[in-house]
Order: C-alpha cells, then sequence, then structure tokens
C-alpha cells in the first residue's frame, strides 16, 4: 500500500526497461523517495564514477505519499551523482509529473548506462518504451512538452525533461516537468544530458491504494485544517507565495545582494511579491495572474505570471505573451539581487528561459552575480565576455546572459560551468559564492546564522533546502531563534536536516512544515504505509539517510575541509542591517555539528553513529 | 430546495484534490482517471477549470438510456442505477457535456451523483472554487442555459 | 381527448410519459404487438450475452408503471389507418378511434436476396423472440455466421463473441459499419475482431443459405414453437438417427467458398413499418414523412422515432434515423405537440455508439465531412485509438471515435450547440486530441 511496489529499470546503453519488485527491506527504512533512491544509488553506483559518465545513474523516484490526497502529496526526486559538485544530488519537484508515474503503477524508475542515440522513454500504465528522440535534439522544454504530447497524441500526458542546457551540459541544467516545475539543482538535467536522455514522459490511470484509509483520511484533514490556519501556509505563501520573504529578507539584512558585496538590496521592493501584484503594462494586469498548486497540493504558492507585452525582451516575441510559471523567491533573488537588476519583467523573462532551456535560476544568478564581479573588477573584459558588459545590474545583459547560457553560445558557455569554475579559471575563486562546487541561495549566513551551517553541511552543495533555520531564525517556526547568534544551531540545523530528509522521502512539500511538525507528518505517513511510523521513527529515518548521503561524499573524495563557506561571508563583515559588522560565526558551530552527529573531528561517521543508524 | 455544485474558475488552483477526493469516494483508491470530476489546466491563460455533471432537469443521458438506469432523485440529483444499467453507453454519446462515462472495469457507466448529497469534491476543496449550493446562482442559470442550446426542441414551455 | 399511439418502444413510451405529464386527464393508448412488455432493442444484446434477464431489457422496470400512469399498454397490430376518420383498424376487426394519433411503429429487418432465409437457424436479431431464438442455438463452440457488419450486426457481433462461438462475419461493404465509420475506423473494427479470433469478410456477400441432403433433422426441441416450425419446413424423416442441430446449414459465399453453421443471424440493415400505411393517404418517403412539428400529412397525426422521416440537424434535410436517443427525442417532442404545447423540432442529430468486443466506437453528425470544410484526424494503429473531427468554418459538425470513450459526448455538444470554436479550431485540426480541451475552453472564453 502507499508503494505501488514496482520499479522500472531502463538500460539506456541497451535499450531495456524492466520492471523489478522494490525492495521493502529498505522501503521500512529509508520511506521513499530521496531516502529509498539514495539507498538504491548507493548500492549501485561507485561513489567516484564521473557523474557525466556512463556508469553514474540517475533515479526518478516518488514517495509513498505522492499520488494521495495528502496535501501536498505530489511530489518527486531525481538522484544521482551531481555534475555540479561531484556529491550525492537530490533535486525535488512538484507539479503533477511524479503522481502520474504512480498512477501507472511505478515507484521510481532508475535509468543506467548510456544511449547511442537521443532517446526519451514513455511509460504509459505498465507500458515502458524507448523512442528515438532526435527530433528533440535541441528543442526547449516547451517545445518538447508539446512534442512529446503530439507525438503519443494525448494531451494528459506528463512530460519530464531537459531543455538544451541539459543537452549542451550546463553544469546545472534542471529537469523540469509540467513546464515550469524543476528539479533544479545541483545538475541532474546535465546527468540526463550525458545519457542522450531527454525526456521522461508519463500518463497512469490507475490507482494508488493506502494501508488505512479511514484513519489516513482523518490524519489528511486535519493535517490540511492545520495548513489552512497556519499564517505561513494558509494565507502569506497562497496570496505572495515564496516571494512574500523578498521584503523580509532584505529588512532582516539577509538578502546576499551584488555577488554578496552587500546584505541589502535597494530594489528589493521592485522585484518583490507586492510588486508582482502591481498593475502593470498596457492591459493594466498586473505581472501576477494567478497561483498555481502542484498536484494535491492545498496551499498553492505557485505563481502564474506574464510579462508586459511591450517590455523590451519580448516586444517582438508574441510567443512569450501567454502566461507561465512566475518568480519565486529564490529566482526572484538569483536573477535580481545577485546580480543588482531591479528590472521585474526582465527578471520574469530570464526566469521564463530558465524554465524553457531548463536552467537553475539560483546558479545561474549568482554565477552572473560572479562574473559581474569579475567584470567590475577587469578580470575579465568584453573580449572575453564577447562584448557583453556585465556590470551589476543592467538587465540587458543578464537577459542576454541567459539566452547564451542554455545554447552553450559564446560566453554562455563560461557562465555555463557555474560560478566556482569560472572564478577559479580567472583566478578569483574566493569570488564565487559556493560552497561544494554549489552557489548557495538567498540569505546571507551573516544575516541568518543558522544557514551558513546549513550551506555548508548540506549534501548536495550549499542548498537551503536541507535545513531551513530561516523557518526559526526569521519566521519563529517552531519557535524563535537569533538569526545573529550561533548558539544552539548546530542542534537546530541537524534536528531540520533529519526532518527535511524524512519530509523528502514522504512525497510532500518541504513547505508543509512551517505548520507542519512531524508529529503531524507521521499519522499521515502511518496511515498510508505498512509499518509503525512515529514522529520519532521518521526522525531516525531522516538521520540514516544524511549519513547515507554524507558517506557518499566521503568515499567520493569530500572531507571536513569542504565544509566550507565562501571566504568573502568569514571575513568581509556585513556593512549595513541588523548583522552590520558581523561575519559567518561557522567556526564556533561546526564542531559542535560534528559532535551532534556522531561524526569525528574529520567530519566522518563513526562506527557507533553507523551501527546505530543500521548503516 | 435544489441544491448543486457551483463551480467558480477563478478560485481553482489546479491542485485536483477534488478528482482525489471523487476516485476514493467512488473508487475506493486515488485515481483521477476515474474521477468523475476533472481538473482542466489553461496554463497559459493562468486558467484551472473544475468539470462535471451539472444534473441538468431534462437529462439527455436519462432520456437516451434504454433500460431506465438512469433516475432521479430527491433534489434533481441523476443516479445510475448499476444493477438496471446495462454498458450500451448510449447515455455517453447523448449527454452534450460529455460528463457520463463508461467504465471499462465495471462494464458500467459513471457520472457524478453528488455523492448522495454531501459531495466529497466540494468538501475537499481548499479555495471554495467548488461549493454545493442552493440552485439559486448565476452559475447554474449559465449551465442551464447552455444545456437549453442542446436540446432538439426548442420548448415553448 | 384519446391519444392512440401506436408502437411500444422508446419513442411510444416516452411520447405516452410526456402527453401524461401535460395532459392529466386525457386518455392515452399504447399499442405494442410483441408478446413482451415495452423493451429495448438497444439492451437485446447483453441480454444474449447473458448479462441481463429478459426483464433488464424493459423500458420501463416498475412493476404497474404504465397502470399507475393511467396508460393504456394493449397487445395488437394495426392493420390499416383511415386518416380523415381517425379510426384505426386492429389486426382482429377491432377499431380504434383516435382524436390524436401517434404513428411510432418503428422498424423491421430488411431480408435480403438470399436463398433459403427461411430454414431453421437461420434468424433475424431484432425481437426479444429472436434473440430467444438466437441464445439456443449460439453455444459456446458453435459455429455462427453473421451477415451484415453494419451498426446492428456489429453489437449482436459482440454478444455471439461473448457467447464463445466460431465466428465468421459477412459484410457486403468495404468495411465494418460503413455507415457509421470511415475506412480508417471501420478497417481497425476490422483488425480488432480478427486479433480477437473472428473471421471478417469485408465486400462479400451470402448467396445462398441450404439444409445438405446429408444432413439429418434436428433432435426433436423442448420447444413447441421451434419444432412445430422446423417440422413445417422440412418433415422429419423418423427412421433416421438425431442428428445434432449444429453445423447442419451450409453457406454459399459469392466467392464460391462454402462454410457449416449451426447457426446464421441476418443483420443486413432495417427498414420503417409502413406497410399498414400504405392506403391512409399519408405521405410516405423512406418513412412517414413529418414537418418541423412532427405533424404528418394529416391533421392531428404525428410519427416518431425509426418510422418517422424527420429533420436531419446535420443535413437539415428529411431523413429517417432509426437510433434510440433520436426515438425518445421524437416522442418527447411529438408528445408536447399532441398535447397542445407547440414545440418546433429543429432536427436530430445522428449519433452512434458500438462496442465491439471492447473496442468502443461513436460517430456523430456528418462524420464524413463537407466539401471545404478542414478536418482534424488522429490515428493511432498500435494504440487502436482514432479520431477524426470534421469542421464546416470553425463549428464542429461531425465526429467520430475508436478507442476513446472519455467526454465523447461532448462532440455532440459542439454540433448541436454550433458553438463557435475560434482560436481552437485550428488547434483540433493539428490535435484532435484536445477537444476535450477545447470545448471547456470554448464554453468558459478562453480563448
Amino acid at each position: 500500500m502507499a508503494w505501488t511496489r514496482q520499479i522500472l529499470r531502463v538500460n539506456l546503453t541497451n535499450g531495456t526497461c524492466t520492471p523489478e519488485s522494490l525492495n521493502m527491506d529498505w522501503a521500512d527504512k529509508y520511506l521513499g523517495q530521496r531516502g529509498l533512491a539514495s539507498r538504491y544509488l548507493v548500492e549501485e553506483v561507485d561513489p567516484k564514477v564521473d557523474p557525466l559518465g556512463p556508469d553514474n545513474k540517475i533515479i526518478f523516484a516518488t514517495g509513498p505519499l505522492t499520488g494521495t490526497c495528502a496535501s501536498t502529496g505530489g511530489r518527486y526526486s531525481v538522484i544521482t551523482k551531481g555534475p555540479l559538485t561531484g556529491a550525492i544530488a537530490c533535486s525535488n519537484s512538484g507539479g503533477y509529473w511524479g503522481a502520474e508515474l504512480k498512477f501507472a503503477g511505478w515507484d521510481m524508475i532508475i535509468f543506467e548506462g548510456k544511449s547511442a542515440n537521443p532517446v526519451y522513454l514513455s511509460v504509459i500504465d505498465d507500458k515502458a518504451t524507448l523512442h528515438d528522440a532526435s527530433d528533440l535534439v535541441g528543442k526547449s522544454v516547451w517545445e518538447t512538452d508539446a512534442a512529446i504530447k503530439s507525438a503519443h497524441q494525448d494531451p494528459m500526458m506528463h512530460v519530464s525533461t531537459i531543455g538544451v542546457a541539459g543537452e549542451n551540459a550546463v553544469l546545472y541544467a534542471c529537469i523540469v516537468n509540467d513546464l515550469h516545475r524543476a528539479a533544479g539543482r545541483s545538475g541532474v538535467g546535465a546527468v540526463m544530458g550525458s545519457k542522450n536522455l531527454k525526456a521522461v514522459a508519463v500518463r497512469g490511470t490507475g490507482g494508488v491504494a493506502v494501508n488505512d484509509p479511514v484513519t489516513f483520511l482523518a490524519a489528511t484533514a486535519a493535517g490540511k485544517k492545520t495548513l489552512a490556519e497556519n499564517a505561513v501556509t494558509g494565507e502569506g505563501l497562497p496570496t505572495y507565495g515564496t516571494q512574500v520573504l523578498m521584503n523580509v529578507i532584505n529588512e532582516a539584512g539577509a538578502l546576499p545582494t551584488r555577488n554578496s558585496r552587500d546584505i541589502q538590496f535597494e530594489g528589493a521592493h521592485d522585484i518583490s511579491a507586492e510588486a508582482m501584484a502591481e498593475p502593470s503594462g498596457k492591459d493594466g494586469k498586473p505581472n501576477l495572474l494567478a497561483n498555481q498548486g502542484c498536484f494535491a497540493c492545498t496551499i498553492a504558492c505557485g505563481r502564474i505570471s506574464k510579462i508586459n507585452e511591450e517590455h523590451y525582451t519580448v516586444v517582438n516575441k508574441p510567443e512569450y505573451w501567454h502566461a507561465s510559471g512566475g518568480l519565486e523567491y529564490e529566482a526572484a533573488w538569483a536573477l535580481g539581487a545577485a546580480t543588482g537588476v531591479k528590472d521585474l519583467d526582465a527578471l520574469t523573462y530570464a526566469n521564463f528561459i530558465c524554465n524553457e532551456q531548463g536552467i537553475d535560476p539560483i546558479s545561474f544568478g549568482s554565477t552572473v552575480g560572479a562574473a559581474m564581479e569579475l567584470y567590475e573588477e577587469g578580470v575579465i573584459n568584453n573580449e572575453i565576455t564577447g562584448g557583453l558588459e556585465l556590470k551589476f545590474g543592467s538587465a540587458e545583459a543578464l537577459t542576454t546572459a541567459v539566452e547564451l547560457t542554455g545554447k552553450a553560445e559564446g560566453f554562455g558557455r563560461e557562465l555555463g560551468q557555474g560560478s566556482a569554475r569560472l572564478c577559479a579559471k580567472y583566478g578569483r575563486p574566493e569570488l564565487s559564492q559556493t560552497v561544494k562546487g554549489q552557489e548557495f541561495p538567498a540569505y546571507d549566513p551573516r544575516g541568518i546564522q543558522g544557514m551558513g551551517l546549513t550551506y555548508a553541511t548540506s549534501n548536495r552543495g550549499a542548498c537551503h533546502l536541507r535545513s531551513y533555520t530561516v523557518a526559526s531564525e526569521i519566521l519563529g517556526i517552531p519557535e524563535k531563534t537569533d538569526p545573529l547568534a550561533t548558539d544552539g544551531k548546530a542542534g537546530l540545523v541537524k534536528a531540520f536536516q533529519d526532518a527535511t530528509a524524512a519530509v523528502d522521502s514522504s512525497g510532500l512539500c518541504l513547505f508543509t512544515t512551517f505548520a507542519w511538525t512531524l508529529e503531524d507528518i507521521a499519522p499521515q505517513v502511518d496511515a498510508a504505509c505498512e509499518g509503525n511510523w512515529s514522529p520519532d521513527s521518521l526522525l531516525e529515518c531522516g538521520e540514516r539517510i544524511w549519513n547515507l548521503e554524507r558517506q557518499f561524499n566521503n568515499q567520493a573524495g569530500f572531507t571536513a575541509a569542504d565544509d566550507k563557506l565562501p571566504e568573502r561571508l568569514m571575513k568581509d563583515a556585513a556593512k549595513t542591517g541588523p548583522a552590520e559588522g558581523l561575519v559567518s560565526g561557522l567556526d564556533k558551530m561546526l564542531p559542535e555539528y560534528y559532535e551532534l552527529r556522531g561524526w569525528t573531528n574529520e567530519g566522518v561517521p563513526t562506527n557507533e553513529t553507523l551501527s546505530r543508524l543500521g548503516l | 430546495m435544489q441544491r448543486a455544485l457551483v463551480i467558480d474558475p477563478g478560485k481553482c488552483t489546479g491542485c485536483k484534490q477534488c478528482e482525489l477526493a471523487c476516485s476514493y469516494e467512488k473508487e475506493g483508491v486515488f485515481n483521477p482517471a476515474k474521477s468523475r470530476i476533472r481538473v482542466f489546466d489553461f496554463h497559459q491563460n493562468a486558467r484551472f477549470v473544475p468539470y462535471t455533471c451539472t444534473q441538468c432537469d431534462e437529462a439527455w443521458c436519462q432520456q437516451a438510456c434504454p433500460t431506465n438506469a438512469i433516475t432521479t432523485d430527491a433534489f434533481g440529483v441523476k443516479n445510475v442505477n448499476d444493477s438496471l444499467c446495462v454498458g450500451c453507453k448510449v447515455c455517453t454519446i447523448a449527454c452534450p457535456f460529455g460528463t457520463v462515462n463508461y467504465n471499462a472495469t465495471t462494464g458500467k457507466v459513471i457520472k457524478c451523483d453528488m455523492c448522495g448529497g454531501d459531495p466529497a469534491c466540494a468538501k475537499a476543496c481548499p479555495t471554495d472554487a467548488i461549493v454545493y449550493t442552493d440552485v439559486e446562482q448565476a452559475g447554474y442559470d449559465k449551465m442551464a442555459a447552455w444545456a437549453k442550446r442542446t436540446d432538439a426542441g426548442a420548448q415553448a414551455n | 381527448m384519446h391519444h392512440v399511439i401506436i408502437g411500444a418502444g422508446p419513442a411510444g413510451v416516452t411520447a405516452a410519459e410526456t402527453i401524461r405529464k401535460h395532459r392529466g386527464g386525457d386518455r392515452i393508448t399504447l399499442l405494442g404487438d410483441e408478446d413482451a412488455p415495452p423493451y429495448s432493442r438497444m439492451a437485446i444484446p447483453y441480454y444474449l450475452e447473458g448479462d441481463i434477464a429478459e426483464t433488464g431489457t424493459y423500458l420501463r422496470a416498475a412493476a404497474g408503471h404504465y397502470d399507475d400512469l393511467g396508460i393504456d399498454l394493449r397487445q395488437a397490430r394495426v392493420g390499416s389507418l383511415d386518416a380523415g376518420a381517425k379510426i384505426l383498424k386492429l389486426d382482429g376487426g377491432d377499431e380504434l378511434a383516435f382524436d390524436r394519433l401517434l404513428i411510432a411503429t418503428g422498424a423491421s429487418p430488411i431480408r435480403p436476396p438470399i436463398e433459403g432465409l427461411d430454414l431453421a437457424g437461420v434468424q433475424t436479431c431484432w425481437t426479444l423472440a429472436d434473440a430467444r431464438e438466437i441464445a439456443k442455438r449460439a453455444e459456446p463452440g458453435a459455429s455462427v455466421v453473421l451477415v451484415g457488419a453494419g451498426f446492428i450486426g456489429s453489437i449482436i457481433l459482440q454478444a455471439l463473441v461473448a457467447k464463445g462461438v466460431q465466428l465468421t462475419v459477412v459484410e457486403m461493404g468495404d468495411r465494418m459499419v460503413p455507415r457509421m465509420l470511415d475506412e480508417a475506423a471501420g478497417t481497425m473494427l476490422k483488425r480488432w475482431c480478427e486479433a480477437k479470433g473472428v473471421r471478417v469478410l469485408t465486400g462479400t456477400t451470402v448467396k445462398a443459405i441450404a439444409k445438405p441432403e446429408a444432413a439429418k433433422p434436428a433432435a426433436p426441441q423442448p420447444e413447441p414453437g421451434f419444432f412445430a416450425r422446423l417440422f413445417g419446413q422440412r418433415p422429419p424423416e423418423p427412421t433416421a438417427p438425431p442428428a445434432p442441430v449444429d453445423e447442419t446449414l451450409k453457406v454459399t459465399l459469392d466467392n464460391g467458398e462454402t462454410m457449416a453453421a449451426k447457426l446464421v443471424v441476418i443483420a443486413a440493415g432495417v427498414r420503417p413499418n409502413i406497410g399498414f400505411l400504405q392506403a391512409s393517404g399519408l405521405e410516405l418517403g423512406a418513412g412517414v414523412s413529418v414537418d418541423d412539428h412532427l405533424r404528418a400529412s394529416a391533421p392531428d397525426i404525428y410519427a416518431a422515432g425509426d418510422v418517422a422521416e424527420a429533420r436531419d440537424l446535420s443535413s437539415g434535410q428529411f431523413d429517417v434515423l432509426a437510433i434510440q436517443p433520436v426515438a425518445v427525442e421524437h416522442g418527447h417532442i411529438a408528445a408536447l405537440n399532441m398535447a397542445g404545447n407547440p414545440t418546433p423540432h429543429r432536427g436530430s442529430l445522428n449519433m452512434n455508439v458500438l462496442d465491439t468486443i471492447g473496442l468502443v466506437s461513436s460517430s456523430f453528425g456528418s462524420w464524413m465531412g463537407i466539401e471545404g470544410g478542414d478536418r482534424g484526424q488522429l490515428l493511432d494503429e498500435a494504440g487502436w485509438r482514432y479520431l477524426r473531427l470534421e469542421f464546416d468554418g470553425d463549428r464542429l459538425i461531425g465526429g467520430q471515435a475508436v478507442g476513446l470513450t472519455e467526454h465523447v459526448g461532448m462532440m455532440r455538444g459542439l454540433i448541436q450547440t454550433g458553438l463557435r470554436l475560434g482560436a481552437w479550431k485550428d488547434r483540433l485540426v493539428k490535435a484532435p486530441e484536445r477537444l476535450t480541451e477545447a470545448y471547456v475552453a470554448t464554453a468558459q472564453g478562453i480563448k
């Protein structure tokens, strides 16, 4: 129950599709999605493998609650070894694709090997077929979505695909499903591209059952009520989306601006949720037209936006005059504050192109920010950039850069390698705002200290979605902690990391945890699945997953020396705002964190820890 | 007083909780493909439209049924009586709204039956895009007007 | 006022009920000539398959339904009509006067010019009585030849396959259901049937059906009616040993091939039952000619259902549309007019739905399209799916579907309302599978 207990193994080298039974022993220990697929990856892939080589595997995995009526129960994750970081990568996406895979009767798909020619996979209920995709090469996400639905003459299909960025090995290429929901981070799209796998299209007409329906309906109904009554999930997110944070984080003095030179952005309001709701354009309509819920989501933080038709980016391109996925907070920050650009329509356009070409806007925007600093410092010039005037605040530079990056044309080819490689290439590695090669997102660790430890220890490189201590430090969820203090943050980060790993393995969206604790989630998981799932067992499951991922990374060659933040965050004090004068206190938090984790000083899990977790 | 599902697409977020609730209520599993209500996604127009049976007064499905298997209850709801339905599918082509569908698994037709007066979709809708309310509503009148256009007879009364 | 309705099929029953709804005190007489309560021919295949009992074919399930409504349901056959005097002559000599009359006598199977149609084991499939006979012979493994793969033939086909017979279908046309589906769809259906073990011979006719000399008469049957019929045609030879009833017929095709069959089912189409009206003075065409209020050419006389030559919505012409939904529609509208509520009949839409061993097909309106109109076509041979949409300008005028059952009624909705599809029409020409989206969008004003 809840699990379909069937997985699909696709060998791209041989062109075979083989059903397998799900390993239920692992399901009992790793739940699903992130945890369970990581278990398969660890079992089957050498951590030292070349991420873009044929020996890497890439797994699309749902959780047991995916496809159920639990609020937000529609998630899936893509698990592989990431090319941007060389660490284990796990990118989570919403939309409808994950639920559709469950309805087709599959918990996960494991892709292995490499196809000689471009292919895409169709999964129509129990029928899985690899198709020639040579016609799809060079096609955008949007074109591919339409082309596959048209080829199968089925508009009800859901397509998860790479754009040209994934084909061109942009190291932060993402995988986009349902046009604008993405498994966004760590370059999972480049892995797909490296395997000559363009897309996975699914159509399912079966049902998903749960173990104890009566209890499940009651538990999920209670959960939905909690979400509806919560100020963040019931009001803030539906009304403003994640963009509700733009002004909040800016005022908290934690908005990394212009490659983290500054910590507050004077243009924050112009690119905020409030600005998105203001009338603009000749039709008097605002940027934001509607909010969208992913499958089963009762929060509906998704933004559906439209670019002003008179804006320079689209005035001659009517093909962009329709509504599509709009700015989320991280994207607005990366495309805006990180580059100093405050033109909302330019940001929306760049965001559309990111969705269309399959580019992670966080890594892209941060990389453009770094390139702008290199440009302004005179490290790179027009000769190198091909005439691209990468000045902070230049909307034209941003929108041109985004067009070049996916296509890997001109300077876009260098931007597509990410900030760490770009800055290293031009001899200024310290300017890269990355951890383990991955650009950090929209929270400055000088202003929100817990996020420093979060970034430094995240198993997929810098990321806010591994332990979102912003919830506690800024929003007071579940309880308020001081964002400027380091005391107690090691424990907070560990608890958030473990809980998050469990949520990411369930099929639910992490955003529910603005309102839900594991006390709310455990009854839903427990009613859906066999076995006994309590808040404690979920937390332990999360800790097991965290250590499993850590082991993979350690075996891949990562050490404690990689649990570090960019120099700027450790040395250059915040210039303004509440955190003025502060740098990150990572040094104070990290040893405590290792100890709490049951790891050695070198950041290696002790045998005792491993055996306690059954690893 | 007859009650009806009144649908306001402007409030719909496309979450499909209605499809999940409906399929669970009717099939015992979560299966949007078997839901009696369906949400259409017009993403380029930033519009989601939940769509189901309007329980029209002079119901085409009911009139076309050769075995009298579709009956009207006290609330005006058209119900399929499985023991009388032979699976001939005439109602599926007769319904101009396309809201009676054939279920190959059971060999019978399925349609919205308002869950006996307590529609699961309306209860599950998080945004009140679907509400169960009195029929004296503009939305229902609109549907009824549309229904009339399909009538082969322009009835005087 | 006395309303008389000839014919107790869907049109007649609907009319009787509708008149009662509007004219509480009027006298209503409903005449049927079969020995069963009003039933639906659409349900016969399911009775044949054994899915339902005979009672499951009844149009109205409730006992006493007609009595409760004060409808005088009588078994009688009408011999002739005196339209001027408003009198019916019934077989047996009785006369029945009326104030208003509805002719809803339906249709009867066509008997094609084949030698040997009267032999035992050769059977049309139209009435419950026919179905009973077929059910007796269509035993698992029995060889059965079905003559005609039109709509009715194909419906019976499904039932015969379900009964497990060895089935051969002989169709004169170049494909199955040629009057409901185009070549691509009809051919797909044929391919499907063949994949399910049915032999389908298109472009073929049956020349003769014979009882071979060597064949012995059938063993005595428990049903005296059947036995008597058999006896009447071919005297039994009492000295011969009893032969099994199966494989007693020899079917000869126009290509010279012969085959043995225990049962030959004739489904070569139907024609309106207007024979009794030849001397009535009513204007007759293929059926009873009616105007846009379903009135025949004499005062106070109406016609409905398979017998009525009424307006076809698609062509605008007057034609016979022998399908159940139209019968109901006619019955309803004719009754409103008879009850004194003038109700024009705008025209009915031809539409059909067919389940052929699990492959469902449907067609609507001018599915063959019109000169100068655009077309959208989806052909998925491997997936057993077909959809063809025909447009006049930006309006849908016809459609057919195979292997698609979700929301197919929307085709009717779009055709009958004449809703302008605007930009959606070009999308449908390119991708007809987006029909349901187009329908909802157009109804919602989404461009």
